[in-house]
């Protein structure tokens, strides 16, 4: 524990939130500065994700805060899935970020501040082994997007934020009924702790299982399941476009959680497949409610919005499949889909405002922070790049494809590999209903997109063409970039996804990593 | 003592969700801090109860002698966390009051015409 790389681990928490610190002692008016360190700290956190998945081994990586050993100090333990979805939030945080300097980090105070604390809490929630420290880092993300969901003010997004609080508070209710339920029956909050007393227990007692269950509900409120995730979209189409881009992670964080603690915990024991089957109808329905409310979607904000439902709903029917190679092909397509999702948030962002340029800039800029002698209008979006009708266009059709999982982009990529790990078996009526549902809603996905894209670029408008910046360019094709790398490596992806389930599955591996061999 | 616990908690527990159906945004705010109360003493609850025994662990006590320090330390977590996140509550409730003129949990009165805002007054904006 003394070379420097040991450290890295720890680095996405103590980093975000070290900076968020700073933006505070800064004042408001200095925003070159912010940008710059926020810039600086969102790069950082991209490498140091990297370089997490780069040495990543079959063997989980530990790191124990203040050197307390495992079930008694709080650990941060790495794994395959853990380094994926750091590099996910990085490059979606990142993308985000860069958008947002072009002029929406102006919109309202402290977005600098509130964005770092949420990359934190998201990097906490991945790199936590611990039950209830995974609560605090839940929260801390999402007190952080409270404030970024009212970013910007005005009716709209007050009258959805009040919902969304509201909401949030009562599954971190939950959160907690589960965790003492859990901590009562069990002893013990550390996860691998737990999944060793579990199998050496024979089984859990009814009330661990109802303790689950609770914990269960509330990370399907977090990840927006039918039927506990109606406040996702219109809490999502009203944030600010940066800040629903980056809000976009935050519903996979729920994902994450189920994944990790069902294969741990019910991977295989007296618990096995625990709660597989309500995984999988919450996740079909999940996918058919989010088909039917895109096709029903008036703007691209909403739409977005649906589909990021829809790609949560996918990943828990492939695990309530119980398939590991579709679970696998699901990983893929989470990290496919959220880079799309988060790419149309920026793209309806940059229509709406080439449509209502006046309405547009009176809700960004209505607030008392404004300076009073800067010229709006003429210069907020800094030097316009030409060509941006075939620029947000072609991104647009790039998302699309994505989204629907059409060839030959890498949303086909992983649907494909999920319809090919089910097919490989036994085929149980269950995965005929969710190839089903999964083409059905592929096509639904994809018609109503086209129908937006036809009305948004095709049909004459009296107003002005859209105007891209540079810097939302950047974003754009950092996004579209990163989808184009997983489409070209996709059987690199795919292979990394393989063995990212395969080390989730092997439970005693976990266990060994956290607790160490040996030990009582 | 175990019953008196159980009915504070259930007490507690069913208000908050009734006060939490209400419609005006107040109520909800205090039907979300009853039931953090009630999670919160069965967080302290499932440390089971004991009375008189010390949280501390000495060398030579009896392991079951001692009241069980995690659930405590989470409470403390789990309280100041509800607590804080109540205020903000109350802040966005208040905002919503001074936006759309309602207490109402819409943000608007039932009754009135559904739809954003007040569309008389949007439409001279456009």
């Amino acid at each position: 524990m003394s070379a420097w790389s040991d450290h890295l681990l720890v680095l996405p928490i103590v980093l975000p939130i070290a900076a968020s610190g700073i933006m505070l002692l800064l004042d408001e008016r200095r925003s070159g500065l912010k940008a710059a360190i926020s810039l600086a700290t969102a790069t950082a956190l991209l490498v140091t994700a990297l370089a997490l998945a780069w040495r990543m081994t079959d063997t989980p990586e530990v790191y124990r805060l203040g050197n307390w050993a495992a079930p008694y100090g709080i650990v941060l333990v790495a794994d395959r899935l853990s380094a994926m979805m750091l590099m996910l939030t990085g490059v979606l945080g990142l993308a985000a970020l860069v958008f947002a300097v072009a002029r929406w980090d102006r919109a309202g105070p402290r977005f600098h501040a509130l964005f770092l604390l949420l990359l934190m809490g998201v990097n906490g929630a991945f790199l936590t082994g611990d039950l209830f420290n995974l609560f605090v880092f839940f929260e801390v993300m999402l007190a952080a997007s409270y404030g970024l969901v009212l970013h910007g003010s005005g009716e709209a997004r007050i009258r959805a934020g009040l919902a969304y609080i509201a909401v949030n508070l009562i599954a971190s209710l939950f959160f907690l009924v589960g965790v003492s339920l859990v901590y009562g029956t069990m002893g013990t909050l550390n996860m691998a702790d737990l999944a060793r007393r579990l199998s050496e227990t024979g089984g859990g007692a009814g009330l661990f299982e109802a303790g689950c269950a609770v914990l269960g509900i509330a990370f399907l409120i977090k990840c927006s399941a039918w039927p506990l995730g109606f406040w996702l979209p219109p809490t999502y189409a009203a944030a600010s476009p940066p800040a629903a881009a980056v809000l976009a992670i935050l519903s996979k964080v729920g994902v994450y959680v189920v994944v990790r603690l069902s294969l741990l915990l019910f991977g295989a024991g007296a618990s096995e497949g625990f709660g597989q089957g309500w995984l999988f109808a919450a996740g079909l329905a999940t996918i058919a409610y989010g088909t039917l409310g895109i096709l029903g979607a008036r703007d691209l904000m909403r739409a977005a919005a649906y589909a990021v439902m829809i790609s949560s709903g996918t990943v828990l029917a492939a695990l309530g499949t119980g398939n590991r190679a579709a679970l696998s092909g699901a990983l893929f397509y989470l990290v496919s889909s959220t880079l799309a999702a988060g790419a149309l948030f920026l793209l309806g962002e940059i229509l709406q405002r080439g449509r209502d340029p006046a309405a547009a800039s009176l809700a960004v800029f209505a607030d008392e922070y404004r300076d009073p002698f800067d010229d709006e209008g003429a210069t907020e979006t800094g030097r316009a790049i030409p060509a941006a009708v075939a620029i947000v266009g072609g991104a647009f059709l790039f998302c699309a494809l994505m989204l629907a999982g059409l060839p030959p982009l890498a949303g086909f990529v992983g649907k494909l590999a999920m319809f090919s790990g089910l097919a490989a078996g036994a085929m149980p009526p269950a995965a005929w209903a969710f190839i089903l549902v999964l083409t059905l809603s592929s096509l639904g996905t994809l018609m109503p997109l086209v129908r937006l894209g036809t009305l948004g670029f095709w049909v004459p408008h009296d107003d002005s063409d859209p105007v891209i910046g540079p810097l939302e360019f950047a974003a754009l094709a950092g996004l579209l970039g990163a989808c184009l790398v997983l489409t070209l490596w996709a059987g690199a992806a795919l292979a990394y996804t393989d063995r990212t389930v395969a080390g989730l599955s092997n439970a005693a591996g976990y266990i060994g990593a956290v607790l160490g061999r040996g030990t009582p | 003592m175990e019953i008196v616990l159980s009915l504070g908690i259930g007490v507690f527990a069913a208000s908050g969700v009734w006060l939490l159906l209400r419609p005006r945004t107040f109520q909800v705010a205090l039907g979300l801090s009853l039931l953090a109360y009630a999670v919160n003493l069965f967080i302290f609850a499932m440390g089971r109860l004991k009375v008189g025994a010390p949280p501390v662990l000495e060398s030579g006590t009896d392991a079951s002698g001692i009241a069980d320090p995690v659930p405590q330390a989470l409470v403390l977590t789990a309280l100041v966390i509800s607590f804080a996140l109540t205020a903000l509550f109350l802040v966005v409730l208040l905002a919503a009051r001074g936006v759309t003129g309602s207490d109402h949990v819409d943000g608007q009165e039932p009754g009135q015409e559904t739809g954003q805002g007040k569309p008389s007054q949007r439409e001279p904006g456009r």
